[in-house]
């Protein structure tokens, strides 16, 4: 009698069952979908650390960012006779390696002091670079006089930042383009960013390319840019050869430059002493990279030592907006929705119990003890938490699956990565850049992975929200007198 | 066999002794913060097997009679026994006992489960009893038989007439094998002629040993009553004679 008269009240009263199953459906599906989301933004957050900073980074050290103001700009400087006059144009042609102008190197011997440091299982150095390139065909004479400048001297190419100046009597046009240079240890790629990287073509560095004019090409750039494994590449003014393609070990992501050289043949193309950038830290345990953390930073208080976490809080672009929407705002939303559809199941199932006065009271007229009537609401309230919850369930994983068929792309930016003057068509896929600003990018696409324990317990949820409106009925249905029950309706 | 074959109350040997004595019982209760007074100090014995009716005007108190004899509710002062037992001071679950396994019920306007087949709205007066089904079936089987609507099991209120939906409450009443059956305004909603057919149902329920109560503003049910009593302002007077 239990089964048939639940489900027969239940098919009875369709719209009030309809109207708790669809809210807490959505409820359901908003915290599976969420959640799903949470947990892609988090791997994707990884890939992307994981792009720029390389598998088993655990901290990094770099120097101080330079202050505002600070920092010299690069910017290219011609001889009154540099470039090929024909006639009344003349082309110039000069290029740059530069280091970050907005963060400063490191002696290469932090390597020594960092490795040397307990807790240290291992690290290595590179060098972030950007090479940059003024191309063009100015009118004889170049820039033409400029506003600050006295009679007779010859204009420099802007800034970056800078607009160009007008070309002077007669036009010209001229482009800056500009790619990332990492200069990288061939003894020590198990950690950094190549750790993240496969050869797709060619060969990696071996211990005999330490100064050799050899480059490694990340396969999206070079695919761009048409290079293949044998080419040679201009780097500051000299050819490179390419001896092989890099790919991400991540499909959704690039690797964190668009050319690799060995460390020495990149200082020296670049004419800086032995300095790095940025330092690869990988603690030997996971509890330990606290007080590894703590120790770098004492041995090197000029430094900025930062962990994965403080990586992760820089990575920008899309992503970043993406798992605050998702995290933030979804959270909350869910909440709100669950709280709203278990407020509606509760009111619905007090009105529906308000509204069956006579039928319980008759009920406990004929002998119906209180616990079997509230058995019997409270029996409804959780079947209807139950179809909720399937519903749930399925709009939560088709919510899923929706996702991951779309595969929307969120870019991720790293901070500060060989920054320096850029252009266009420069940079990593993605990037495209200011003209005269780059930082590396990673198109990372978001996936929204199951989890088991999500859908369980988003289930779990639902049929909690049918216990408690049945326990808010059951209760107004226990408090019913039979005698008050009739006498309402005689 | 009759309904009343196997009832151990049919049985019984003090069949001379009153099955409801009540003495002095009143019932106050607060409507909107005013007191009323629906019954005033109610002397009454009612013997097993007697058909009674009370009548009343509106508001004289018929109705909480009604239910302080059906264990729907308890008097304020006074007492009252069903069979000996004092109702008054018996436990809710007492009282829910005794509904469940003494006492039939049929209200005015049949109060049936609207969801429920007709063999289902009778099949739930036994739910409280624990039966095991094949015993249900038999008891709801009989209490249709017993009305006249064997063939008529699966369909729900809405497909019977009034009448039969009353001779669905009435076997619903009495598939538990009560005591006593309880009436409000049995015929209240019915035509003349399927008043009579309740009637001279309930007339046949009373002959087989069941004491029927029913209260009633119809002169020509009260004519079919043994004894008859009238309830004014909440006081009882016989008035069968």
């Amino acid at each position: 009698m239990y089964g048939t008269y639940l489900r027969r009240e239940l098919a009875g009263r369709k719209k009030q069952t309809l109207i708790v199953a669809i809210g807490l459906a959505i409820a359901i599906a908003l915290v599976i979908v969420v959640n799903a989301l949470t947990a892609g933004v988090r791997d994707a957050q990884a890939q992307a650390l994981e792009s720029v900073y390389g598998v088993g980074t655990d901290l990094t050290v770099t120097d101080a960012a330079t202050e505002p103001g600070q920092g010299e700009r690069p910017r290219f400087d011609f001889d009154a006779d540099a470039g090929e006059t024909d006639g009344e144009t003349t082309t110039l042609d000069q290029s740059m390696l530069r280091t970050d102008f907005l963060r400063g190197t490191l002696d290469s011997s932090v390597l020594d002091t960092v490795a040397a440091t307990d807790g240290v299982a291992a690290a290595s150095g590179a060098l972030s670079l950007t090479d940059s390139t003024f191309s063009g065909e100015l009118p004889s004479g170049g820039f033409g006089q400029q506003d600050d400048q006295q009679d007779g001297q010859q204009g420099a190419a802007p800034e970056q930042g800078q607009a160009p100046p007008d070309g002077g009597q007669g036009g010209g046009s001229f482009g800056v383009d500009s790619f990332s240079v990492l200069g990288i240890d061939p003894a020590a790629t198990a950690i950094g960013p190549l750790a993240s990287a496969e050869v797709t073509d060619g060969r990696g560095f071996d211990a005999g390319d330490a100064e050799a004019l050899v480059a490694l090409v990340d396969s999206t750039y070079a695919t761009t840019n048409e290079i293949a494994v044998g080419d040679t590449i201009d780097v500051a003014g000299s050819d490179v050869e390419v001896v092989g393609i890099l790919g991400s070990t991540s499909d959704s992501a690039d690797t964190a430059a668009n050319v690799y050289l060995p460390l020495r043949t990149a200082q020296s193309l670049a004419g800086v002493e032995d300095v790095i950038s940025t330092v690869y830290v990988q603690a030997d345990s996971a509890a330990s990279i606290d007080a590894v953390q703590s120790a770098l930073s004492d041995a090197l208080p000029d430094a900025t030592v930062t962990s994965q976490a403080e990586l992760a809080s820089t990575v920008s672009g899309s992503l970043s907006r993406a798992t605050a929407l998702i995290t933030n705002l979804g959270t909350w939303l869910s909440i709100i929705v669950l709280a709203v559809a278990v407020l509606l199941s509760v009111l619905l199932t007090m009105s529906g119990v308000g509204r069956r006065t006579r039928e319980f009271g008759t009920l406990k007229a004929i002998g119906w003890s209180n616990g079997r009537v509230v058995r019997q609401v409270a029996g409804e309230s959780l079947v209807q938490g139950l179809i909720g919850g399937a519903a749930g369930l399925v709009l939560g994983v088709l919510g899923i699956v929706l996702v991951n068929v779309l595969k929307p792309t969120v870019a991720a930016t790293g901070a500060n990565q060989g920054a320096g003057p850029g252009g266009m068509g420069g940079g990593p896929t993605g990037a495209g850049g200011g003209m005269f600003s780059t930082t590396p990018a990673a198109d990372i696409v978001l996936q929204a992975p199951f989890t088991p324990w999500v859908l369980v317990a988003a289930v779990g949820l639902a049929v909690l929200g049918g216990l408690v409106a049945g326990a808010f009925g059951g209760w107004r249905a226990a408090r019913l007198s039979p005698s008050e029950a009739l006498r309402s309706v005689a | 066999m009759t309904i009343t074959d196997l009832a151990p109350a049919a049985q019984r040997d003090d069949a001379d002794q009153p099955l409801y004595r009540a003495a002095g019982v009143t019932r106050t209760y607060t409507h909107k913060g005013r007191i009323v007074k629906a019954l005033t100090g109610v002397d009454l014995e009612i013997m097993p097997g007697e058909f009674v009716t009370i009548q009343g005007p509106t508001g004289g108190g018929k109705s909480t009679l009604l239910q302080l004899l059906g264990a729907l509710d308890t008097p304020s002062t006074g007492s009252l026994l069903l069979d000996g037992r004092e109702l008054a001071s018996a436990s809710a679950k007492e009282l829910g006992r005794i509904r469940a396994e003494e006492i039939g019920f049929v209200f005015q306007g049949f109060n049936l489960i609207p969801t429920l087949t007709a063999t289902e709205n009778v099949d739930m007066a036994l739910e409280p009893l624990r039966l095991d089904r094949a015993e249900r079936r038999t008891r709801v089987a009989e209490a249709l038989v017993h009305v006249g609507l064997d063939d008529r099991g699966d369909h729900l209120p809405s497909e019977l007439s009034g009448g039969q939906q009353q001779r669905v409450a009435i076997a619903r009443a009495i598939v538990k094998r009560p005591r006593v059956l309880l009436a409000d305004e049995p015929t209240g909603n019915l035509d003349e002629s399927m008043r009579d057919e309740i009637l001279t149902l309930l007339e046949s329920l009373c002959a087989e040993g069941i004491t029927i109560i029913v209260v009633t503003h119809d002169s020509a049910v009260a004519r079919r009553a043994t004894r008859r009593l009238r309830l004014t302002k909440g006081v009882v007077q016989d008035i069968t004679a």
